[in-house]
């Protein structure tokens, strides 16, 4: 079957399979960013956005995304960027295999919270799970890009 | 991982419902989060992306709430974090992260009569309707109740009146399924008492919560209702805790859930 999408501005055609997900698909056609990995959808690693918000591609078949705007870690290269940079001056990249579904869901929180306080930010990135860093280096990157001021 | 044959997009609930009917392995699609943890062989998915079914509407009385709609629309939605103390957007905020809230779905987690689910349990503690499509109207608890048939689950419909309510749950990490959920409710005088994830599915402590109503609220009182819920209702043992552990823990939170909306009924007057 086929579903057009708009993949990072790009309205594009694809075939996919019935019981194909999304990140798959997403993986066939080049957007290696999108991590598998837990396969019980708790592991936040193949983060995306459709149509803005942030979505587990693992557990979303890519038939049900037809007409809809996809946004992966390429599609926004330079808040990547701005945001990977702190991350890695914090020491919070490590292996970096769980960054790219991190960082979209730390740019979705950007766009929907207004001066979120600590608690917040952990809990809205509660669902990405990394094995590296402990969190600790991360939640100040975070801070850091948010320019959360110490209360 | 599930396996499926065909995937088809109805247009209107009667054409979903006689494709649901057609053949026994045909199956209605949720958010998919949870199926894609099993096995199972489906003929024909149902998805029912196209017939509107994600809304939060209120009505004359009542909240409505479409199959569709997401734990995170739940989570996030001005109104239902004012009624009933906020029970409902309290009681999936803790599900997994914002991108699994964000997919999965109330009809999924309500038709499906999940026995961890965190959302059924807050429901079941409300003047909780659900709409089928086959079988009509019928109350939340009634539905729980009844053997499994194949409907398609519309939309919720919840009471809007001044109910007090409470939802609290222990988990292992923030994130993981509840080893125990509670939520406790109050209309006038009338209390009730709901204990999921037992890890069976949400059940009403019926004795306790009528104990409840009649008495003067002492603390005495309020510790026996706690007792009798725990003592009433079943528990079982899974990889999260044994049936002795949610017992404990079943008493103490349901005493602390009684004593929430105490006080939220106190700061209310």
């Amino acid at each position: 079957m086929q579903i057009k999408v708009t993949i990072n501005d790009k309205l594009v055609t694809w075939d996919v399979e019935k019981d194909e997900f999304l990140a798959d698909t997403l993986r066939s056609h080049g957007f290696l960013s999108v991590k598998k990995a837990c396969e019980t959808s708790c592991c936040g690693l193949c983060t995306v956005w459709v149509d803005d918000k942030s979505v587990l591609s693992c557990s979303i078949l890519s038939l049900r995304v037809h007409g809809k705007k996809i946004t992966t870690i390429e599609g926004v290269p330079k808040e990547a960027e701005e945001f990977a940079r702190i991350l890695t001056a914090e020491g919070a990249e490590q292996c970096g295999f769980c960054s790219p579904g991190f960082i979209m869901n730390v740019l979705a929180m950007k766009n929907e919270l207004v001066n979120p306080s600590e608690n917040e930010i952990i809990h809205y990135l509660t669902g990405n799970l990394c094995r590296c860093t402990g969190y600790m280096g991360q939640l100040r990157a975070v801070k850091t890009y948010l320019g959360v001021v110490e209360g | 991982m599930f396996t499926l044959v065909d995937l088809v997009q109805p247009d209107n609930l009667a054409e979903a419902y006689q494709i649901l009917s057609d053949k026994r392995n045909n199956t209605i699609l949720g958010g998919c989060a949870f199926l894609k943890m099993g096995s199972k062989r489906i003929g024909t998915a149902i998805d029912l992306t196209n017939l509107n079914l994600s809304y939060i509407r209120e009505q004359a009385g009542f909240i409505e709430i479409g199959a569709m709609t997401s734990l995170r629309e739940i989570e996030t939605h001005t109104q239902l974090r004012e009624y009933f103390n906020g029970v409902l957007p309290k009681s999936v905020h803790n599900i997994i992260g914002v991108q699994f809230r964000n997919g999965v779905t109330v009809g999924a987690s309500v038709y499906s009569k999940y026995g961890f689910s965190d959302l059924i349990t807050a429901l079941l503690a409300l003047d909780t309707e659900v709409e089928l499509y086959k079988g009509g109207r019928m109350l939340l608890v009634d539905f729980l109740n009844k053997p499994h048939e194949k409907d398609i689950l519309v939309k919720v419909w919840v009471k809007k009146n001044n109910r007090k309510a409470a939802y609290l749950n222990l988990r292992k990490s923030a994130s993981d399924y509840a080893v125990i959920n509670v939520a406790v409710s109050k209309l006038d005088d009338q209390w009730t008492i709901v204990v999921g994830a037992r890890p069976s599915k949400a059940a009403i402590a019926v004795r306790a919560s009528a104990a409840l109503s009649k008495g003067k609220l002492s603390v005495e009182e309020i510790e026996g209702a706690a007792q009798r819920a725990a003592e009433e209702l079943s528990f079982g043992t899974n990889a999260r805790g044994t049936s002795e552990y949610r017992k404990a823990l079943c008493q103490v939170l349901v005493k602390r859930g009684i004593m929430e909306v105490l006080h939220a009924n106190q700061s209310d007057n």
